[in-house]
């Protein structure tokens, strides 16, 4: 059995999710193996959804999100013999899949950006050195794996409606939540978007990201923030880019009043195209950035949104 | 009290990196105590002030990993336990190799860093807290110990939420948990007597990693005067359209 972690906001399932299904079904007919979901939720899932992606729906409603309740849940479904493991890549998955690595004593490959079988092992890319080398690995079954966003085609239904299974999943020792601190976010998601438009602190205050919001609004894209940013509390921690936040690898990545440095540029450094604005031409933004302006960004950002205006017209 | 920071040493993120037979090659990049677990280490310093006991520092990696080691004993940590391994280890192996080096210490709580500034690994933390059987909280930012339990204040991939945890626990540390302090010269000084114990690492990785490559993309660096803000941006507008054609 391959078994694939059915990520979900309570609705619908997550694009990653279709990903990491599409690998699953790869190793899934080099191995013999049929391919099961498992679908765990806080209250609420989107069960008929995933009941058309799999043969076999695992599922268990679990309450409140923990690493040990995630890893219980799955470390239940994978009895029936997985042998191997995949989950989008977020935090959360590195945290729960951590633990169910070690619990089967398998190869952990996180954040992969392509994964096939070869000689009866997994071979996986992923990036390294803070986004900056590109690594090849391998390891033997049983594999545990989790899939970044934007690399796989997404998996179509099957066509049928799997059997769906009730988890009895074992109470384990976990944290208590206490308090959900959730931050209502608009438009696409950060990590799945193709257009990102981050502003940085040259942005000035938390007013002036009304037009980043505007611009990523006009794009289809998301808006993105930079750690001083989300530090003075002008923007939400969900969207910030870089080393302690969020990787994303965006067609187009615009980059406002970011002045770029080395944990920014480690979330955001493998984007396709890279646009700068800044006022300081020694921005090392710059050396980054496929196309730039020099210039005052509460001047540049409304002019961008009229051309972008007259372009789409 | 026991307050244990697992840390490793890795490579400055502005450190120019080679690579040499399909390999990273870190002779000439400068090598410090990663920043992630830094956090862990001046965690466990405040813990330690607050509410007394010991600080250790558990370090895993090749000799040069000593340096990163006698880093936190400057900065204060009482003694230091190195487990020595050359080369790659996936977090399962590490986890591995660690585990009977924190049984034996059986401290309060265990910190590490969030993420690996070499490997990208995030998952050290939760490897580590299932090897040790004990609940792990991931991406902490605020943490206050409150009796046998701790409270802590942690990300998810959207939003935080405060836990209760009873303690032993692991925690991976990230920036906003603390502001990491500087060894001072005495510090340093006294650093140099504190205790750094060997342990040969014990562990069979599961991961092998076959080759890197670095893969720095060209960038086309076509960089605008905008003095004209409206001039500037409808060239810009234009490349992005048809050269780039991402508009």
């Amino acid at each position: 059995m391959i078994l694939v972690v059915l990520d979900h906001d309570g609705n619908r399932l997550k694009k990653a999710s279709l990903e990491a299904l599409t690998r699953a079904r790869r190793l899934g007919e080099a191995f013999g193996e049929r391919v099961a979901g498992v679908l765990l939720a806080e209250e609420k899932a989107p069960l008929e959804e995933a009941r058309r992606y799999v043969e076999t729906l695992y599922t268990a409603v679990l309450g409140p999100y923990t690493a040990e309740r995630w890893a219980a849940g799955i470390l239940e479904a994978a009895k029936g013999g997985a042998k191997a493991i995949l989950a989008p890549s977020s935090r959360q998955s590195r945290a729960y899949l951590g633990r169910v690595a070690y619990a089967l004593k398998a190869g952990l490959l996180e954040d992969t950006l392509d994964s096939w079988p070869e000689g009866g092992e997994v071979h996986a890319t992923r990036y390294a050195y803070l986004n900056r080398v590109t690594q090849r690995v391998k390891a033997a079954l049983p594999v545990v794996l989790t899939v970044k966003p934007n690399t796989t085609p997404l998996a179509e239904p099957l066509g049928g409606e799997a059997e769906v299974v009730p988890l009895a999943v074992p109470e384990v020792p976990t944290v208590e939540v206490l308090e959900r601190l959730q931050e209502q976010r608009k438009g696409v998601s950060l990590t799945e978007a193709d257009i990102v438009v981050t502003g940085g602190r040259g942005m000035g205050s938390a007013e002036a990201f009304r037009l980043v919001e505007e611009l990523a609004a006009l794009l289809g894209g998301a808006v993105g923030a930079t750690r001083a940013v989300v530090d003075a509390g002008w923007r939400p921690y969900a969207e910030q880019v870089g080393q302690t936040g969020k990787t994303v690898q965006p067609s187009l990545y615009l980059a406002l009043g970011v002045s770029g440095a080395v944990q920014h540029l480690a979330g955001m450094n493998k984007s396709k195209y890279i646009v700068a604005v800044n006022k300081d031409p020694e921005a090392p933004i710059f050396k980054h950035a496929d196309y730039g302006i020099v210039g005052d960004v509460h001047q540049i950002l409304p002019a961008l949104i009229q051309a972008v205006k007259k372009l789409k017209d | 009290m026991k307050f244990v920071a697992v840390i490793r040493q890795v490579p400055d993120g502005e450190s120019r990196l080679r690579i040499q037979g399909g390999r990273v090659d870190l002779s000439g990049a400068t090598l410090i105590l990663d920043q992630m677990d830094e956090y862990a280490v001046e965690e466990a310093l405040r813990l330690k002030e607050k509410h007394g006991g010991e600080a250790i520092v558990v370090g895993f990696g090749p000799e040069r990993t000593e340096e990163a080691l006698r880093t936190a004993l400057a900065m204060g940590m009482d003694r230091g336990v190195h487990v020595v391994h050359e080369g790659f280890a996936d977090p399962v192996a590490v986890a591995e190799a660690l585990a009977p080096v924190l049984k034996e210490e059986a401290p309060t709580l265990v910190l590490t860093g969030g993420q690996q500034a070499d490997w990208d690994s995030q998952a050290l933390g939760a490897a580590l807290a299932e090897a040790l059987g004990v609940p792990v909280v991931a991406w902490t930012t605020a943490l206050e110990l409150e009796g046998e339990t701790a409270r802590a204040k942690h990300d998810l991939d959207e939003g935080a939420e405060w836990v209760r945890v009873r303690l032993p626990a692991v925690f991976t540390t990230q920036q906003g948990l603390n502001e990491p302090r500087y060894p001072t010269l005495p510090g340093i000084m006294k650093a140099k007597k504190k205790e750094i114990r060997k342990v040969e690492a014990h562990l069979s990785p599961r991961v092998v990693l076959l080759s890197e490559e670095i893969q720095e993309k060209a960038r086309l660096g076509k960089i605008l005067d905008g003095k004209d803000p409206v001039a500037a941006v409808e060239e810009l507008v234009r490349l992005l359209h048809e050269e780039a054609k991402v508009l």
